[in-house]
C-alpha cells in the first residue's frame, strides 16, 4: 500500500511507530500468558480448562498481529488475503478430527485394557419382543 | 508495475497481477502455506498423542532451569526469554524491510545485522536447553520425566515430539539466519541498490516472521498447555 512507500527520513515515521506498537502488544500478550501460568501455579486459579482456553485465544491474537502487521497481510489486496487464508480453514477439520480421534483411542484403551471388566453387557439377555 | 488498482477494476481480466504482488513474494507466501501445514501436521500429531495418553509430564516441572542458576526452580522463565528474543528479532526485521522501502542501505544493513544476532541468540538458547535436557536424560527414545500424576512415563512420545518439533523449528531458524546473511552480503555489495528495490529483504522478512509465528504456537503447545 501507498503509505509504507512514502519516504520519510526523520525519526517520527508513523510506520515505525506502528511497528513498535505491535511489538509492545506482542510483548504484553506474552507477559500476560506467563503471568497467568504463574498465577495458576501458585493459586490453582483459573482452572486448567479456562487457562488453556485463554492461552489458545491469546496465541491466536498474537498470530493475527504477526501475520497482519509484520507480514503486512492486512494491507495487501483482498485476492491475496483470501488465497492465503482460505486453505488454512482445513486446519479446523484437521484439529477437531485428530484430537477427537486421540480422545476416542484413549477411551478404547481404557475399556479394553487387560483386567478391565466389561462395562456393559451386550443386549443378549433381553427377552425377545415377539 | 501496475500498482494503482481502483475498486472498479476487473481483477481477473489480465494485464496486471490479481494479487498486486510480485511473483517472488506470491511464491514465498505459497511456500509458507505449505510449511504451515507441515508444522500444523506435526503439532496436531503431538496433540493427538497427548489426547491419547492416560498421563503426560508437567511442562512447568520439565522446563524449570535457567543457565548459571543451578537448581533454582524457574519454570517458564528461560523460554520466555527465548520468545522475547525471537519477537525482538522480528521487529528488527520489519524495520529492515521498512528501511528498504526508503532505499536506506545503511539502515537495512544495520537492522539485518541485529536480526541475525537475534537469530543466533535464539539458537544458542535452544542449544543450551537441548544440552540441559540431554544431561537430565531426555532424548529421542528416552523420557525420564514423571507424569503429572506422579506415575512413571509409559512412552517416549513427550520427548520424541519435543525434540522433533523444536528441532524442526530450530532448523528453520538456522536456514533463516543463513538466508539473512546472504541477503546482508548483497545489501552491503549494493546489489539491491543497483536493482532499484529491496524486495529480497521483504521475501526473507516474510520467512523470518513465519518462523516467529511458528514459535508462538510451539511455545503455547509445549510450554503453556
Amino acid at each position: 500500500m501507498a503509505h509504507t512507500h512514502s519516504a520519510t527520513t526523520n525519526g517520527k515515521d508513523p510506520a515505525v511507530k506502528k511497528i513498535w506498537k505491535v511489538f509492545w502488544i506482542l510483548l504484553v500478550i506474552t507477559s500476560v500468558e506467563v503471568g497467568m501460568a504463574f498465577l495458576h501455579l501458585e493459586t490453582g486459579f483459573p482452572s486448567k480448562l479456562w487457562l488453556n482456553s485463554l492461552f489458545i485465544l491469546l496465541t491466536l491474537l498474537k498470530a493475527f498481529y504477526i501475520v497482519a502487521e509484520f507480514m503486512h497481510l492486512r494491507h495487501e489486496v483482498k485476492n491475496l488475503i483470501m488465497t492465503i487464508l482460505f486453505p488454512l480453514l482445513l486446519f479446523v477439520w484437521f484439529i477437531i478430527a485428530f484430537l477427537m480421534d486421540g480422545d476416542s483411542w484413549k477411551k478404547m484403551r481404557k475399556n479394553l485394557a487387560p483386567g478391565t471388566p466389561a462395562a456393559v453387557e451386550a443386549p443378549a439377555h433381553q427377552p425377545a419382543h415377539h | 508495475m501496475d500498482n494503482a488498482v481502483t475498486a472498479k477494476k476487473k481483477w481477473w481480466s489480465g494485464g496486471h497481477s490479481p494479487f498486486s504482488v510480485s511473483y517472488g513474494k506470491l511464491m514465498m507466501w505459497y511456500f509458507l502455506i505449505s510449511d504451515a501445514f507441515t508444522f500444523g501436521a506435526l503439532l496436531i500429531a503431538y496433540g493427538t498423542q497427548r489426547f491419547m495418553a492416560q498421563a503426560w509430564p508437567d511442562p512447568n516441572v520439565v522446563f524449570h532451569s535457567f543457565p548459571f542458576m543451578g537448581h533454582m526452580n524457574l519454570p517458564l522463565v528461560f523460554v520466555s526469554l527465548m520468545t522475547f528474543i525471537l519477537i525482538m528479532s522480528s521487529v528488527t526485521m520489519v524495520l529492515a524491510v521498512h528501511a528498504g522501502h526508503n532505499m536506506d542501505r545503511k539502515s537495512v544493513a544495520r537492522w539485518l545485522i541485529l536480526t541475525i544476532i537475534g537469530g543466533i541468540m535464539f539458537l544458542s538458547c535452544q542449544a543450551w536447553e537441548w544440552t540441559h535436557l540431554h544431561e537430565v536424560g531426555a532424548w529421542w527414545g528416552r523420557n525420564p520425566f514423571l507424569n503429572h500424576d506422579g506415575s512413571a512415563a509409559l512412552s517416549t512420545n513427550f520427548t520424541d515430539f519435543f525434540f522433533t518439533i523444536t528441532g524442526f523449528h530450530g532448523l528453520h531458524v538456522t536456514s533463516g539466519v543463513i538466508l539473512n546473511i546472504i541477503v546482508l552480503i548483497n545489501v552491503l555489495k549494493g546489489t539491491y541498490e543497483h536493482r532499484g528495490h529491496y524486495e529480497m529483504v521483504e521475501k526473507v522478512g516474510l520467512y523470518w516472521h513465519f518462523v516467529d509465528l511458528v514459535w508462538v504456537f510451539v511455545f503455547t503447545c509445549f510450554y503453556l498447555l
